[in-house]
């Protein structure tokens, strides 16, 4: 490696490790760690009394109980992927709030700017950090969501592995687009943009849906379009698909038609698109950077 | 022959339909001390920042110590300190300066924010975080920062604009310091008496223009003497030292009382005054 490349990694970590501590000393994580047991507690109940009480309901509708119990147990872990998804695009935005901007205008950026180290390793390194706290979030997150439907229902999904990690890059996908709207907006304006965005990516995943159930062609177009223009979208529908892959009809039904955004199956071609897709965000991300006055 | 600590040729920058700068020319030799004085607005902090690399030029060049400003290898040889500057309120000043030691590739260790921090007289400062301390002392840390990794070019825009006296002392002797190590300085600052004590060259900008330039002394010309006989206050102008001596000899010859002589404000206010007003007009 040039020496050039092992000082860009070295600055890159000193500013990695500044914005991994800023995270845990601004008490973002406590806030967000509060919030996220509040949620996991209701979850839990919710398991607990869904399965009580659908138990009942199910025994008498289906003569086989299995199907019935994938379809509530995929339903109940529908909503934690959901939440886990919101929880995680909270995390992000919060810890990407302000990296350039919103830090230039306060006074922040400037006296690191002036150090021998890109604006591009700047921003990767920010990246890095936020997708280190944010992965381990939504992973850990979804692994006791998980739990909890095991439980309290006796439902594991399929490829519960698969499912963490297309969630974890959803949760990256945001935090790139965060960090691109940093370049160009001031705080308070980045966090309300990149949640109106997360916000459309869900309305276009219903929009599929509801294009779906009416057998709109054009619906459902624009609705792959736009998922895969914010690709935590693709992301979380291909989540949702990949939970019940190898289930019965009536859970893919579920998932196909549920109230928290419907499984479709992109393909493998998403992963490489997605790894272009952040690539591009930065790039342009450092791009910008370069050519801000600060 | 080494390269200058600063070479800045026709820097001309515009916000939009702001023009900050226009056609500045500017050249810090290596160990030279140089005042950037101007009203406000001038572009006093727009210069330092292209500089630096903060801010892109519109039209024009600057280099440091040979290499283009903005680059890499021209940020690796400069410490600044911005006019406007926070440092993040959950950092220790201690960890302030040892993330800085990191991107500016110091090896100075524990020792060198030791020694800093006391150079800057913030010691004793306990377990105290930037958050919880004052104006001054953040303004004083800028400074230490800016002298991490013992930099060939030091920016400082107005460095001392929110220290007490003794704190303005303590940089005057700072100033002193990094010249006696031959590194270079550019001060930004509206103290024409901080400037006068310090500086070897002051550079007046005025509107985004370079008014006037030189040395100190060339600058201000005479020294202006204020006499106090019984006849009341002469304000007498010296052009060189021996005038003054010279005048006093007359005014006893004369049969006059001398009661007291003293400095009558500063000179370089006077050119300072008739440069920036001339370009006014
Ligand atoms: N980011 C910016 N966008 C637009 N105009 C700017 C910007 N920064 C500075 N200016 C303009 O450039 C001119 C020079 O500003 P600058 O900050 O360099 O002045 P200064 O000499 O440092 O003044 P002061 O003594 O008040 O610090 C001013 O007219 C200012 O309005
Ligand atoms: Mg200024």
């Amino acid at each position: 490696m040039s020496a050039a490349t092992l000082s860009a990694l070295a600055a890159g970590r000193a500013i990695a490790g500044y914005a991994l501590r800023e995270s845990l000393r601004r008490r973002i994580l406590g806030v967000v760690g509060a919030l996220t047991a509040l949620f996991l507690v209701l979850f839990a109940l919710g398991a607990h009394f869904a399965f009580e009480d659908s138990g009942r309901v199910g025994s008498e509708l289906s003569t086989d109980g299995s199907g019935f119990a994938d379809y509530r147990g995929a339903t109940l872990l529908g909503l934690a992927m959901f939440a886990t998804l919101f929880l995680g695009a909270v995390l992000a935005t919060f810890l990407t709030l302000g990296v350039v901007r919103g830090d230039a205008e306060v006074g922040l950026l400037q006296s690191l700017l002036v150090r021998p180290v890109s604006r591009r390793t700047i921003l990767v390194a920010r990246l890095a950090a936020a997708t280190m706290i944010g992965s381990a979030y939504v992973a850990g997150v979804f692994a006791i969501s998980i739990g909890i439907t095991a439980l309290f229902g006796g439902y594991t999904p399929d490829n519960p592995i698969a499912v963490t990690l297309l969630l974890v890059l959803a949760v990256i996908a945001i935090t790139a687009i965060s960090l691109l709207a940093s370049v160009f907006l001031s705080g308070t304006a980045q966090g309300i943009t990149v949640l109106m965005i997360y916000g459309s990516g869900l309305t276009a995943g219903l929009l599929g849906q509801i294009g779906d159930a009416l057998r709109a062609e054009t619906l459902v177009n624009i609705s792959r379009v736009t998922s895969w223009g914010l690709p935590f979208e693709a992301l979380y529908q291909q989540a949702l698909y990949m939970m019940s892959a190898d289930r019965s009809a009536i859970s893919k039904a579920v998932l196909g038609l549920g109230p928290f955004g419907g499984a479709v199956h992109s393909g493998p071609a998403l992963y490489p698109f997605v790894v272009a897709y952040l690539i591009a965000m930065i790039a342009f991300a450092a791009f910008a950077f370069e050519r801000r006055d600060i | 022959m080494s390269a200058p600590a600063v070479e800045v040729r026709g820097l001309t920058k515009s916000y939009g339909a702001i023009t900050a700068l226009s056609g500045v020319d500017l050249r810090i030799e290596p160990g030279q001390l140089v005042g950037l004085l101007g009203p406000n607005g001038a572009g006093k902090s727009t210069l330092t920042k292209l500089i630096c690399g903060l801010v892109r030029p519109s039209a024009g060049s600057a280099t440091v110590l040979g290499h283009p400003a903005g680059s890499m290898a021209s940020r690796a040889r400069i410490g600044y300190l911005a006019e406007l500057f926070r440092f993040p309120q959950w950092l220790t000043p201690d960890e302030v300066l040892r993330l800085h030691q990191r991107l500016a590739c110091s090896g100075g260790g524990a020792v060198e924010r030791g020694a800093l921090l006391e150079r800057v007289g913030l010691v004793d400062l306990g377990p105290r975080r930037v958050g919880e301390i004052s104006k001054g002392m953040a303004q004083r840390l800028g400074l230490a920062q800016a002298m991490i990794g013992s930099p060939q070019l030091l920016l400082l825009d107005e460095p001392t604009s929110a220290l007490d006296p003794i704190g303005r002392r303590l940089v005057r002797d700072i100033l002193v310091g990094l010249r006696e190590r031959g590194a270079s300085v550019l001060l930004n600052s509206h103290l024409l008496s901080e400037v006068e004590q310090v500086c070897d060259s002051v550079t007046i900008i005025d509107a985004g223009r370079v008014v006037a330039s030189g040395s100190v002394d060339g600058l201000r010309g005479g020294r202006v003497v204020e006499i106090e006989t019984e006849a009341g206050i002469e304000r007498f102008e010296a052009t060189d030292r021996e005038a003054i001596p010279a005048r006093i000899r007359e005014l006893v010859d004369a049969g006059r009382s001398v009661y007291g002589v003293r400095e009558s404000g500063s000179s370089l206010e006077d050119a300072y005054l008739e440069a920036v007003k001339g370009a006014g007009e």
